[in-house]
C-alpha cells in the first residue's frame, strides 16, 4: 500500500471563493457541501444554442456544474428517489464549457476524466474556476449517500431523465479529486507524463499492424498496407 | 413447462442484484489488486471503490450512476419449453429491464441514435439485447443479465496470421493504453479478448469473455490459459493504475475466446469490463425452483465444440 495517510482531505463549498480554490493542489480530495445542478450537453445546448433561460438563480444557488445523470425516478406524486449518482465524461463539452462558464459563474466542473490542459487554460483560467473529477470510476453509491435531497429536476420533460437539469443537496458529498487548479495544470496530464516514460519498454518487441488504419495516418492518400 | 410469471420476477431479482452487488471473484480479484498497489493516487482509488460496493449494498442502491447498458443472455437446455414460448419470455425480459429501470433506479441510458427519444426505461429498438445458448439435456433456463457500460473500452481490427502473438499484444496493449488515460475504460477491469470468426463474432466473443467468465477461470485450451496470464502480467506492467494514475492495477483479468475464422485472417476485438462488473445470475427450473448465482458458466465444453458432431457425456445427461 502507499502512503498511509494518503491525499489530503478537504471539505468545500459549492459557492467557493477565489480563495478556498486557490489552496487547492491537484491531487486534493474533496467534499463537497451545498447545492449542485447537473448540466450535459442537452441542458448547454437549450441554454446556449436555444437561449431558453435557466431554471436557477446561477451562481448565487450554485456556481458546481457536474456532468452526470443520476439513477434516479421521479415518482408519481411528483417526489423524487435517487440511487446512485456518477459523472461522464467531460472531454465533449469543450465547445460549450467557456461560453458556459461565462453564463452560469460556474467555478466547479464537475465531471468524470477531466478536460484537457489546453480547455482548461482557455476556458477554465479566465472564469477562475476549476475541475474535479469522480473517483473510480465511479464511486456511485458513495455519492449517493452524499446528496441530502433533489431540491428539483428541470427541463426533465424537455430533454429526459438522463439529461435533464437536476438540482441536488450535497452534504460533505465525494470524494472527488482536484484535476485543475487555478494556473491550468492538470493531474491527468501529469500522470500520463510520467506513465508514458515507461510505454516503450512496455512495447518491446511487439510489431505494428501489417495492415494500417487511418488515424495511424491522416494523410488519406495513403496506402495501409505495409 | 416453465412458469412465465416465474422467469419475469426472477429476471427484476437479477435487475436488481446485478445494479448493486458486485461479483465475489471480482471483488476478490480487486482486494488482490489493492493489496500490491503502491501508487498513492491509484490506491485511494481502489480503497474508496471498495468502500463504494459496501455502502452499495447496505443501502441497496446502484453501485455505480452509469448503470450501462442491460441486456440478457439465455441460456436453455435442449428439453426446456417456456410458458407462453419464446415470444413471452422476451417481453418477460423487457418488462423486467423497464419495471427495474424505475424500480432500483436504473439510469435509463437507452435512447434513439438519431432523434434521442428516451424512454426512460432502457427499452427501445434492440434494446435490451437478447442473446441465447443451448445446452445438450435437462429442462432449465439460465437468465443471465450483463450490465456494462456502453462508450469506451472496446475496439477491433483485422490482424493477419502474419501480425502473429506480438501483433496481438500490439493491438491489446494499444487498447489498454488509449482507454486507460484519465480512467475512460474505469480499470482496473476484466478484460475479454475475442480472436478469429468474422468480424461481427470476433465482437461477440471478446465481450462474452468479458463479461460471462469469472475472475480466475482460464480457457479450457492450455495454450490460450497460458496466453490469458501472460496478456494480464503485460496489462498491469505498464505502469497505469486506476484512473490513469501512476500504478500497477490494470488487468483484473484477461480472458480470450477463440472462434475459426477465414484461414487468411486474424480477428481481434478487446473489451474492458468495468469496476462496477455488473452481471447477475439465475437458473430456473420447471418446477419453480430458483438458484442464484454470479458465474455464468456459459463456456462449457459444448459452446467450445469443435467437431460436427457431439456426443452428450454420460453424467451430463443423468445431472440434466
Amino acid at each position: 500500500m502507499g502512503n498511509p495517510s494518503g491525499p489530503r482531505k478537504i471539505r468545500l463549498s459549492t459557492t467557493p471563493t477565489p480563495e478556498a480554490l486557490a489552496e487547492l493542489r491537484l491531487g486534493d480530495v474533496v467534499y463537497l457541501d451545498g447545492l449542485i445542478y447537473t448540466a450535459r450537453e442537452g441542458v448547454y445546448k437549450r441554454a446556449l444554442e436555444d437561449k431558453a433561460n435557466i431554471p436557477m438563480e446561477l451562481p448565487s444557488e450554485s456556481a458546481a456544474n457536474f456532468h452526470c445523470s443520476p439513477a434516479a425516478a421521479i415518482n408519481e406524486d411528483g417526489t423524487f428517489r435517487l440511487g446512485a449518482v456518477t459523472a461522464t465524461a467531460s472531454f465533449r463539452f469543450t465547445k460549450w464549457i467557456g461560453e458556459w462558464m461565462a453564463k452560469s459563474g460556474a467555478k466547479l466542473i464537475i465531471g468524470k476524466g477531466g478536460m484537457s490542459a489546453k480547455d482548461y487554460k482557455q476556458h477554465f483560467v479566465p472564469n477562475g474556476a476549476i475541475y474535479l473529477t469522480t473517483v473510480g470510476y465511479g464511486t456511485g453509491a458513495l455519492l449517493g449517500r452524499g446528496v441530502k435531497r433533489v431540491k428539483a429536476v428541470h427541463w426533465n420533460k424537455e430533454l429526459g431523465l438522463a439529461q435533464a437539469m437536476w438540482v441536488l443537496e450535497a452534504d460533505n458529498m465525494g470524494p472527488f479529486i482536484v484535476e485543475s487548479d487555478l494556473a491550468g495544470n492538470s493531474l491527468f496530464e501529469r500522470e500520463n507524463a510520467k506513465i508514458s516514460a515507461n510505454l516503450a519498454r512496455v512495447y518491446e518487441g511487439t510489431t505494428p499492424a501489417v495492415l494500417k488504419r487511418f488515424g495511424e495516418t491522416d494523410d488519406r492518400s495513403d496506402e495501409m498496407i505495409g | 413447462m416453465i412458469p412465465i410469471d416465474i422467469i419475469q420476477k426472477t429476471a427484476e431479482v437479477l435487475m436488481d442484484k446485478a445494479a448493486i452487488e458486485i461479483p465475489q471473484d471480482y471483488l476478490d480479484g480487486l482486494q488482490a489488486a489493492a493489496n500490491v498497489e503502491d501508487g498513492d493516487l491509484s490506491s485511494f482509488v481502489l480503497e474508496a471503490m471498495l468502500e463504494n460496493y459496501k455502502a452499495a449494498k447496505e443501502d441497496r442502491r446502484a453501485m455505480c450512476g452509469d448503470t450501462g447498458t442491460p441486456r440478457w443472455y439465455v441460456k436453455m437446455g435442449n428439453e426446456t419449453r417456456i410458458e407462453g414460448g419464446p415470444i413471452a419470455l422476451e417481453a418477460a425480459l423487457r418488462r423486467a429491464t423497464a419495471n427495474a429501470t424505475n424500480g432500483v433506479p436504473l439510469r435509463p441510458n437507452r435512447v434513439h441514435p438519431l432523434w434521442r427519444t428516451d424512454h426512460d426505461n432502457n427499452v427501445g429498438i434492440g434494446a435490451p439485447e437478447i442473446e441465447y445458448g443451448y445446452e445438450p439435456g435437462g429442462e432449465w433456463i439460465d437468465l443471465i443479465t450483463v450490465h456494462k457500460g456502453g462508450l469506451f473500452g472496446t475496439d477491433y481490427r483485422m490482424l493477419f496470421p502474419s501480425d502473429g502473438i506480438q501483433g496481438i499484444k500490439r493491438f491489446y496493449l494499444d487498447c489498454l493504453v488509449a482507454f486507460g488515460k484519465r480512467g475512460l475504460a474505469c480499470q482496473p477491469a476484466i478484460i475479454g479478448i475475442g480472436l478469429g470468426g468474422c468480424k461481427d463474432t470476433c465482437m461477440v466473443l471478446g465481450k462474452r469473455a468479458a463479461c460471462l467468465r469469472v475472475v480466475g477461470s482460464r480457457n479450457s485450451d492450455p495454450r490460450i490459459a497460458e496466453l490469458e496470464l501472460e496478456l494480464k502480467e503485460l496489462g498491469n506492467s505498464i505502469g497505469m493504475g486506476a484512473m490513469g494514475f501512476v500504478g500497477k492495477s490494470m488487468v483484473i483479468d484477461a480472458n480470450i475466446e477463440v472462434g475459426y475464422c477465414h484461414t487468411g485472417g486474424m480477428q481481434m476485438s478487446v473489451h474492458a469490463f468495468c469496476l462496477s462488473s455488473r452481471r447477475a445470475v439465475a437458473r430456473v427450473y420447471a418446477d419453480g425452483r430458483v438458484e442464484y448465482r454470479t458465474d455464468p458458466d456459459w463456456f462449457t465444453d459444448y459452446q467450445r465444440r469443435e467437431t460436427v458432431e457431439w456426443e452428450i457425456p454420460q453424467d451430463h445427461e443423468k445431472s440434466a
